[in-house]
Order: C-alpha cells, then structure tokens, then sequence
C-alpha cells in the first residue's frame, strides 16, 4: 500500500500557490498591461527570470535567504516566529516565485489583447480602476485567467529542484510526490514509484484536457 | 459654452503630428467637425473626454478648466462626457440591459435606463449580448448607454460611418432627436457632407491639424464653392462616341453625369475607373485618379 500523503501534499501546495499567486499575479499583470514606465522591461525580465533559471539557483538563494544565520531569516523568527527553511510555508513562497511567470503571462496576454477602446469607454463612463479591472478587463479574459491558474497547478505538481532545495522531504509536510518518486528509486521501490508516477500524469492530463475543452468551447463562442 | 485654445503633439507612427485649436463651442449647438482622415479629428475629441493630454493651453466647458496646462486636468471619470466611439465599444461580457446599468453614476435613479431603451427602441434587445447585434442596433445601444449619465456634452467619432444609408436617416434622426431632448452641445466627427448638411449648425473644418474654416454649413460650403473648383470623385460607367464627339458617363454618389470628353482623355479611361470630375471656368476637366 502506497502512502498518499506526498500526493496529497503536492495537491495542497499547488492549490494554496495558485490560489495566493492569482491574488498577486493580476495587479502585477495590470501593471504590466497599461505601464508605459521605462522600468518595464526590468520587471518583465524578473517576472520572467524563473522560466530560464535552474530551479536550484532559486532554491539555493531562497535558502541562504530564509536560513536563520541571515538578517532576513532571522527577522522573520524574531518578528512573526515564522522558519520557513524546511517548512510547508517555505515551500509555498518558493513556489509563488518559481510559478510568477506562469500565471503573469497569460493574464499580461490576456489584458493586452482586450481593445483599449472598452477600458477608456469605462472611464468616461466614470468608472474608476480598479472597478474597470474588476466589472470590464477580469470578465473578458476568462480563458486567459484559467490558462494562468492550470499552468500554475501544473508547473507547481512538477516541481523538483526547488523544493528539494528549500523544503527538504519532511514527511507529511514537505514531502511532495515529485520527491517522493525520486526517494522510492534510489531505494529500488520501482512499484511505488510507478504508482506516483502513474496517478501524477493522470491528475495532469485530466488538468490540462478539461482546460484544452473549457477553453476551446470559450473560443468558439467568443465575442469582441 | 466650451473653450478650447490648446496644441497638442503626438508622435504617432513615424511623423510627428500637431494639432493646434483655438475656437469655442456654443452651448446646445450641434458642431460637426469634418476633414481629411489624419486631420486630428478624433484627437481633439479625445481630448476634451480626458483621454488625452494636451502639451500647451486650456480647455474650459462653462468656465471650469478641465484642463489647465500645469495646473489642473480632469480625469475623464471627472468629465463625465457621453462618448460614442468609433468601434462602439460595448461590453462583451455584459446584456444590453447591463451595458447600461454600468454606466449609472451611483446613486443614480435607473428610470433613465427605461426612458433611453424606450426612445431608440431597444425593448426587444435588452437580454442579447453585443455580439448578436447589427451594426444599426450596436450604434443605438452605444449612443444610448452615452446618455445614461445626462452628460451635457455628447462626443460623436464618425458613429454612423459604417452603415447603409437608409439605417443612417434614421439613426441621424435619433441623434438630432437626443441632441434636442436632453439640451446637449454635440460634437460629431464625419466625412458624410450629406450628414453635415442635414444635422449641424456649426462646422469646424480641419486638415493637419489645423482649423481651416468654421461657421454655419451653408457660410463654409457656400464660400469653398465660389472660390474654387467643384470638384467630385465618381466611377465610370460608360465611355461612348457619337460622330466625333465622345461622352463619358460618371456615376457620382446616387447620380449619373454624362461629360463631354476629347479624344486623349478617353483613351486612357476604361468603365470602372475613378476618376475625379473637376470644373474651372465652365469647362470640365476630368482626370484619372486611380
């Protein structure tokens, strides 16, 4: 019998990621869409950085970062008595940074394509930023939205580097399938990690094919 | 009463543009404002909305600066014009119903909202979504949504421009009907002169970005009439020869002309062409344009 706390770990740490990286991702995408700041190419490439960075880099320095010898590390166990080397919350905030790009991206895209004409028509309108963002711009890119969310569910399942760097594979707590796999090979427990391997591609295809008929049932109806 | 007395430069595509205004708008009037397309039209609308910030000047509607330069300028949530775009933008993800709602200012009796579906005539749409509208239909909702917040300015950009003409008469009627109703000082981008004619009081005529002339439609039209040539774009239909006089049949806008033509100018002319159809002095000159 295989233990389904690493799946269940890999399922809560993808949700909770996708769930606060929405919540960030869409001022910054906003920001993003409508800046015309000289600086914006600065952020886009940050933004962008851990598509193209080795997920060990990120893990590393978000190690010495959170590590309790450094100023910042320490600053959070002083000020919140919050570690978040080896810990479920470390996890989740390497995760927010690993994923940025994936659920920016798409959003960015998304608001960039709705016509110009509709966000100045909701001004004139009287209608202020954030209620433009929220009545006009976020319920016309619903396809873009659910592109962001899947790919960062995904991207988050998938991890390795980073969470192995940052999380260690505490049982119960950081010990995600993706490591777990890892773990059950280098001791030979080939059937276990079979049977990880097997329910992870089936959670994934499941993901990304209702987003492929979400999406394409979206298209074919598709205003504007 | 709105004052405008500003300049503006945009370095749209490659070429620098300016766009200089110095003139007034009469309160209640209907102002067309007409000229070549990259004349600035749509840029002065923009920037008595707010979309838009001029560099230099001052712009006030009833003695309140809008836009002061360096010193204030109001956002266009503050402006509170009604503006009908060229594209109409109305909202895809929202009913016509909803369209209109949006635009109520908070607090804002939604009478309004039955009174405007009941005038333009919308009962029937007030469920469907903007994607199932034609384009009369859109135009209506577009200007209707404009009025929900009984601005006192009412910003055209050539709203009518891609209809046929006989929703066109009908839509003109509703606007000058709007414009009279709710006592608005209308602005309305066209190159229609049938349309100038017909609904304005008062015509500013621009190219490159300057005023060229303004005042009522019959000062302006009259004047460029005796002063220079006449002058129409038209194709042809018909070449024909009748001894040795030859007769080139244009046919311009709803009208046919038959034209006098020599030998050299038919040679070059072939049914289908556009042809520019100019007279100086009483004799016609016609020359190929394209």
């Amino acid at each position: 019998m295989i233990d389904f706390d690493p799946i269940l770990v890999s399922l809560k740490l993808a949700a909770i990621t996708t769930l606060l990286l929405l919540i960030i991702a869409i001022p910054i995408a906003f920001y993003l869409s409508q800046t015309k700041s000289k600086l914006k190419p600065i952020w886009e490439t940050l933004v962008s950085m851990p598509l193209v960075l080795p997920p060990t880099v990120i893990g590393f320095y978000l190690l010495v970062a959170f590590s309790p010898n450094n100023a910042f590390g320490t600053f959070l166990k002083d000020t919140f008595d919050m570690q978040l080397v080896f810990s479920f919350e470390g996890l989740v905030i390497a995760s927010i940074i690993y994923s940025l790009p994936f659920m920016v991206h798409p959003i960015q895209s998304g608001f960039q394509h709705v016509p110009k004409s509709l966000v100045e028509m909701s001004y004139v309108l009287g209608k202020s930023k954030f209620k433009t963002l929220q009545k006009v711009l976020l319920p016309n890119i619903k396809p873009s939205l659910l592109t962001g969310i899947v790919l960062t569910f995904a991207h988050t399942i998938g991890e390795f580097g980073v969470v192995l760097m940052i999380g260690g594979n505490i049982p119960g707590s950081t010990r995600v399938a993706s490591i777990a796999i890892y773990d059950e090979v280098e001791s030979l427990n080939y059937d276990v990690a079979n049977s990880y391997s097997l329910i992870l591609f089936g959670i994934t295809f499941a993901i990304l094919l209702l987003v492929f008929l979400v999406n394409g049932r979206t298209y074919k109806n598709r205003i504007v | 009463m709105i004052h405008l007395n500003f300049d503006i430069t945009l370095n749209g595509n490659s070429e620098e543009f300016k766009l200089e205004m110095h003139t007034s708008i009469k309160k209640g009037s209907f102002t067309t404002i007409f000229g070549p397309s990259g004349s600035g039209k749509t840029t002065l609308l923009r920037c008595i909305a707010g979309l838009q910030t001029p560099q230099n000047g001052i712009i006030t509607v009833n003695g309140i600066p809008w836009f002061e330069a360096s010193k204030s300028n109001f956002t266009p949530q503050k402006r509170g014009v009604g503006y009908v775009f060229q594209d109409y933008a109305l909202f895809p993800n929202m009913t016509i119903q909803e369209n209109l709602e949006f635009a109520l200012k908070p607090q804002q009796n939604p009478e309004i909202i039955h009174e405007l579906i009941a005038i333009m005539e919308l009962t029937s749409l007030t469920n469907s979504k903007p994607v199932s509208l034609s384009g009369g239909q859109k135009q209506r909702v577009a200007l209707a949504r404009a009025l929900v917040q009984k601005p006192k300015i009412l910003l055209l950009d050539e709203p009518l421009a891609a209809l046929d003409s006989g929703i066109k008469s009908k839509l003109q009627d509703y606007i000058l009907k709007l414009h009279q109703k709710y006592e608005l000082t209308t602005l309305l981008v066209t190159h229609d002169i049938a349309e100038i004619l017909r609904m304005s009081d008062h015509i500013i005529e621009l190219k490159h970005g300057k005023i060229l002339q303004e005042g009522a439609p019959k000062e302006v039209f009259g004047h460029t009439e005796i002063n220079s040539n006449f002058q129409f774009t038209g194709t042809v239909l018909e070449i024909s020869s009748e001894d040795f006089i030859h007769f080139i049949t244009v046919k311009i806008g709803q009208n046919n002309v038959k034209v006098v033509a020599d030998k050299d100018e038919i040679s070059q002319l072939s049914p289908g062409d556009t042809v520019l159809l100019s007279s100086k002095a009483f004799n016609p000159i016609i020359q190929k344009i394209s």
